[in-house]
This record gives structure tokens, sequence and C-alpha cells, in this order.
């Protein structure tokens, strides 16, 4: 059962539209890069090259799947985003509930957020890198800020969209507020909670990669960039990718639990046929 | 089994007392209810019949403690209703089972969170009424798999197992389609007649009122008011085929006249002319 769920949310488009759609995209990457060899493509390496060189055993610009670190940047990122996503999720979740659910918390919280939200990720990176020592805990700090806005409010609002009706009819039965809040306010949030969990682990690694582009010495970020000043191209677009795989797989694990934790749901949107 | 028995037999009068509510502030208030007095009698079933946007749905709230009347007193057995409690169970207007519970689990919701009787009991009157409303085998499905009139009596066994002294419904059967619509009234007025418990029915449908009704309430409109209690004597258990008697009729066309001249005067108040006098005047033939 597990498995049919992660096959199937991994291939929430049809299976052979997806295929067709990466064919697509390789076929275009292809003929722009390395078969018509257009003049703005010049620079860049074409897939036969990055996947040759992903693929070799000894590779010619040191880093492949088989040498140890590939793995070892990938793993960096993937750690940091771990803890981010974890305290943003921890912190954000129930920061949200309570705003939805208490109006004089709100009243008091809500200016705080909607004003510390604009702030562009990268104009918090001379604070973080002033208020923490080291290069880990400021890049893990970025990204765990910018996921929490998300999470935040998309908690609230979901809290915001229960209908007044559930609150009624829970009242009418008895329920106390902590009842309210176990029984009608969590359950009822869940769905906009996970679409902010998928929105906010991408936010994550958007922000993680670019606090990692500007300092650090590990990670994809700083993989990318670096390959880059080094004039290895082939290795930049192998990070590229390498993000884009992770970030994919990432979302796809949140929409997992999410199914799971939502069966309700899954069956409403099954009904809809989606 | 008992305990159903005796809620039955219990005494509940409610009592509502120069009710009134309105919206607004004071530059623009605007008066939904307006000195609403009525003794809604222990184990009948009360009907009360208005047009659309009349003020039911605000009556009810009232009665539910949802919202509190500006003046006036709501009573039930004597005791002032100052906030919602199981001893009165609405059935919304809208559905509202909670759609991330099972049916089941929304039956029991209410006895289970309060504890007052143990689990196994509960889950036994939950099969029993789950049963009933003849959801047995969808006891497990959650709410949006099942159809209107399905929810409709999952409602009615969420409110049900409370023992209520006095149950509310507000147009329950509104946007069920005309067949399960007649099916679920047949459904309810078998249940009331097994067991008559106090029972406020609130609705827009005049046939749906007396097929219903022990006493037919008809409302004025706003700001809403009793206009007048009409006591319906058909007989028990009913059917269809009552509201086609002459009886029916005559009460059919009692209310809906009553209807209409309210209906009438607040045009007239709206249009603040003569001229619709002259048009309710002539048309008043049919
Ligand atoms: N919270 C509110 N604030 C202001 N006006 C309200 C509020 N609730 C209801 N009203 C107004 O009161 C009037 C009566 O509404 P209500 O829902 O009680 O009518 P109803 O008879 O139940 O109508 P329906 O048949 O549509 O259910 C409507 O005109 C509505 O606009
Ligand atoms: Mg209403």
């Amino acid at each position: 059962m597990t498995l049919y769920r992660f096959k199937k949310a991994l291939s929430t488009p049809t299976p052979y539209l997806m295929f067709f759609g990466i064919a697509l995209w390789l076929g275009c990457y292809y003929l722009f890069v390395e078969g018509w060899q257009l003049p703005r493509f010049n620079k860049l390496p074409g897939p036969v090259e990055v996947i040759t060189e992903w693929l070799n055993p000894n590779p010619d610009w040191g880093m492949s799947l088989f040498t140890p670190i590939y793995y070892e940047h990938t793993l960096v990122s993937c750690r940091r985003i771990l803890i981010a996503f974890a305290i943003a999720t921890g912190v954000g979740v129930p920061l949200g509930l309570f705003m939805g659910w208490s109006k004089t918390f709100r009243d008091y919280s809500f200016p705080i957020l909607e004003t510390l939200r604009p702030i562009p990720i990268l104009a918090w990176v001379p604070l973080a890198i002033l208020m923490f020592s080291g290069l880990e805990t400021p890049v893990i700090y970025l990204a765990t800020l910018a996921s929490l806005f998300v999470t935040t409010l998309n908690t609230l609002l979901g809290v915001d969209s229960i209908d007044e009706e559930y609150f009624r009819a829970a009242r009418c039965l008895g329920a106390k507020p902590h009842h309210v809040f176990m029984h009608v306010v969590i359950p009822g949030a869940l769905p906009f909670i996970f679409t902010g969990l998928q929105i906010s682990i991408g936010v994550a690694w958007f922000s993680l990669v670019a606090a990692e582009m500007v300092s650090g010495e590990f990670g994809l970020g700083y993989l990318i960039v670096d390959a880059y000043m080094n004039v290895t191209y082939v290795i930049m677009v192998i990070g590229m990718l390498t993000l884009g795989f992770v970030g994919w797989f990432s979302a796809a694990l949140v929409r997992i639990a999410g199914n799971r934790m939502m069966e309700w749901r899954v069956r409403a949107l099954a009904l809809e046929g989606r | 089994m008992n305990a159903e028995v005796k809620s039955g037999q219990n005494q509940a009068t409610l009592e509502l007392q120069n009710v009134s509510r309105s919206y607004g502030d004071e530059w623009s208030q605007e008066h939904i209810i307006a000195d609403f007095s009525l003794t809604v009698e222990s184990n009948k079933l009360t009907v009360l019949v208005g047009p659309s946007g009349c003020g039911k749905s605000t009556l009810v709230n009232l009665i539910a403690g949802f919202d509190k009347p500006d003046s006036g007193k709501i009573l039930l057995n004597g005791k002032q209703v100052t906030g919602p409690g199981q001893d009165r169970m609405v059935v919304f207007q809208e559905t509202a089972l909670m759609p991330w519970q099972t049916t089941r689990q929304n039956v029991v919701f209410g006895p289970k969170l309060r504890g007052e009787r143990s689990d196994a009991d509960i889950d036994a009157e939950a099969n029993r009424l789950l049963d009933k409303v003849g959801l047995a085998e969808f006891k497990d499905k959650y709410p949006i798999q099942l159809s209107g009139g399905m929810q409709r009596r999952a409602e009615l066994a969420r409110a049900m197992i409370n023992h209520p002294l006095i149950m509310i419904m507000d147009e329950p059967f509104r946007g069920l389609d005309a067949m399960s619509r007649e099916l679920m009234q047949e459904f309810f007025v078998r249940l009331y007649e097994e067991n008559r418990r106090t029972n406020l029915f609130v609705t827009s449908e005049i046939e749906e009122a007396i097929f219903l009704a022990d006493r037919l309430v008809v409302l004025s409109n706003r700001p809403t008011s009793v206009r007048k209690v009409i006591d319906i004597t058909l007989p028990r258990p009913r059917d269809f085929h009552m509201l086609s008697s002459t009886e029916a009729y005559e009460y059919k066309r009692e209310a809906m006249e009553l209807l209409h001249e309210e209906a009438m005067r607040s045009f007239n108040r709206a249009s603040g002319s003569g001229l619709m006098d002259a048009i309710a005047g002539g048309g008043g033939g049919d």
C-alpha cells in the first residue's frame, strides 16, 4: 500500500506523459546545445556530455555518481533542508493554528508576521551572518526563516477556511475549547497546511541554495557557484539537475505524508476525478 | 433502549418571550425578529413556515444559543438559554458533518467527548442508530462519499444519540432533489411517530410543513413574528395521500393566504407607494 501510494505520488501526471515531457525537454536541450549549436548556448555543456560525465566512474572533471564528494554536497544540502524544514514546520504550524484560533493572539502577532514576510530572504543574509557564528547555522537559519513564513501564513489561512458550521456543530455537541482545537481546528486546517508545506519546502530549497551561494564550503548551491568560478560547467549543470531531483523528491515526500494524514481528502479528490 | 424511551417521554417545553434581534449599527439597524413569542409544546412536532430570508435561521441560532437576543427571553423547561448545549440539538441547513470523520466517528463524536457513558454503550447505540437510519453499511465512509439524503440521515443519528430535550431542524431537506426530499420527509415522520420527542422544524415549504406538523406556525414578514398558529389534526401515522384530502387542502389554503398577505404587505412597504395596493387589490381574486 505504501509502495503503491509512493508510486502514485511520484507519478502525479500520467507516467507516459511524464516520460514524454522529459524526452521533449531533453530533446530540445540536445538540439539547442549539441545539435544546432545555437550561439546563445555555445558555452553550455550538452546533455550527452553531462550525462556521460555524471555516470562516469572516472570523471574528467572530478565529480560523478561514483565520487564521494558528489554525495557529500548533496547530503549536506539535504541535511540542512531537513533541519530547516523540521524547525519551520514545528514552529510554523502551531503558530499558525494559534493565530487562527485566538483572535487576541492573532491581533498581536499578525502585524509582525506581515512586516517580516515581505523582506526578501537575501536581505536577511548580513543579519544572519552577524547573528550566528560559523557557516552552518546562518545557512540553516535563512532556509528556516523563509519556509516558516509560508507555513505560518498557510496554516492561518487554513484555520480561516474552516466553515463556521463545524464550530457550531462541535459546540452544540458539547465540545470544550480544547476539543474544538483538536477535532475541528487541526483537521480542518490540514489541507491548507499541506499545501503550505509543499510550497514551504520549495522555498526552503530556494533560500538554502541562495545562502549556500553566498557563504559556505559545501552544499549544492556552493557546488554550482564553485563550478561556475572554475569554469567547470559540466559540474554546474550536474549540480543544477541534482537540485531539481532532490527538490522534486522532497516535495513528493511531503505530498505522501499529506495523503496519509488526510484520507478523507484523498477520497474527496478521487470523487472529483483527480 | 431504555434511555431512549425515557427521553421520548421527557417533558420539554420551549418558550420564546418577546424575543427581538436586529443586525447592524444604530444608524442602519435592520430588525430581523421583533417581539417573537411562541410556546413550543412538549412532545409535539412544531413546524415554523416562512419565506426565504425572513429570519428563520436567525431564530434557530438564538434558540441554539449561538447568538443572543437583543431583548426577550428564551426558556427551556423554565430555564433561560445562555449558550449552546446538548439539551438542544440542531440539524443545520447546510450539512455540518465533519468531513474528516467517518459517519460512525461523526455519530459518536458528542457522547465520546463528554465521556458521560462507557464507550461500549456509545458504540452499541451508534450501531443501532446507524441501522435505524439505514447507514449501517456506510458507517466507515466519509461524509463526502454519502448522498445528500444519507448525509441528512447521518446528521439525524448524530443528533439523536445525545438524547436532546428538543430537536431543532433548520430546513434540513433543502437542497435535496424532489425524490429524496419526499423519502426523507416520510422517513422523518416515521421516526417521529415512533418516538415523539419535542421537535421544532423550520421550513419554507408549505406542503412539507403540513405533512409533518402537529402545530403549524406561520411567520409574518420581517421583522418576523408569529402570524398564526394552526393545529394540524391530520391523523397519524401520516402518509402522502393525506396531502390530497380536503382537510389538508384547507390548511394549505389558509397558510398560503396568510403568507401571501404577508408578502404583499412587505412588498408595499418596500415600494412605498399606493400603486402596489392597487395591484394587490386587483389581483386579490386568486
Ligand atoms: N450576522 C448577520 N449580520 C447581519 N445580517 C444578517 C446576519 N445574519 C443574517 N442576517 C440577515 O438576516 C436576514 C435573515 O437571515 P436568515 O438566514 O435568518 O433567514 P432565513 O429565513 O433562514 O433564510 P433562508 O431561507 O435563506 O435560510 C437576512 O436578510 C440576512 O441578510
Ligand atoms: Mg435559513
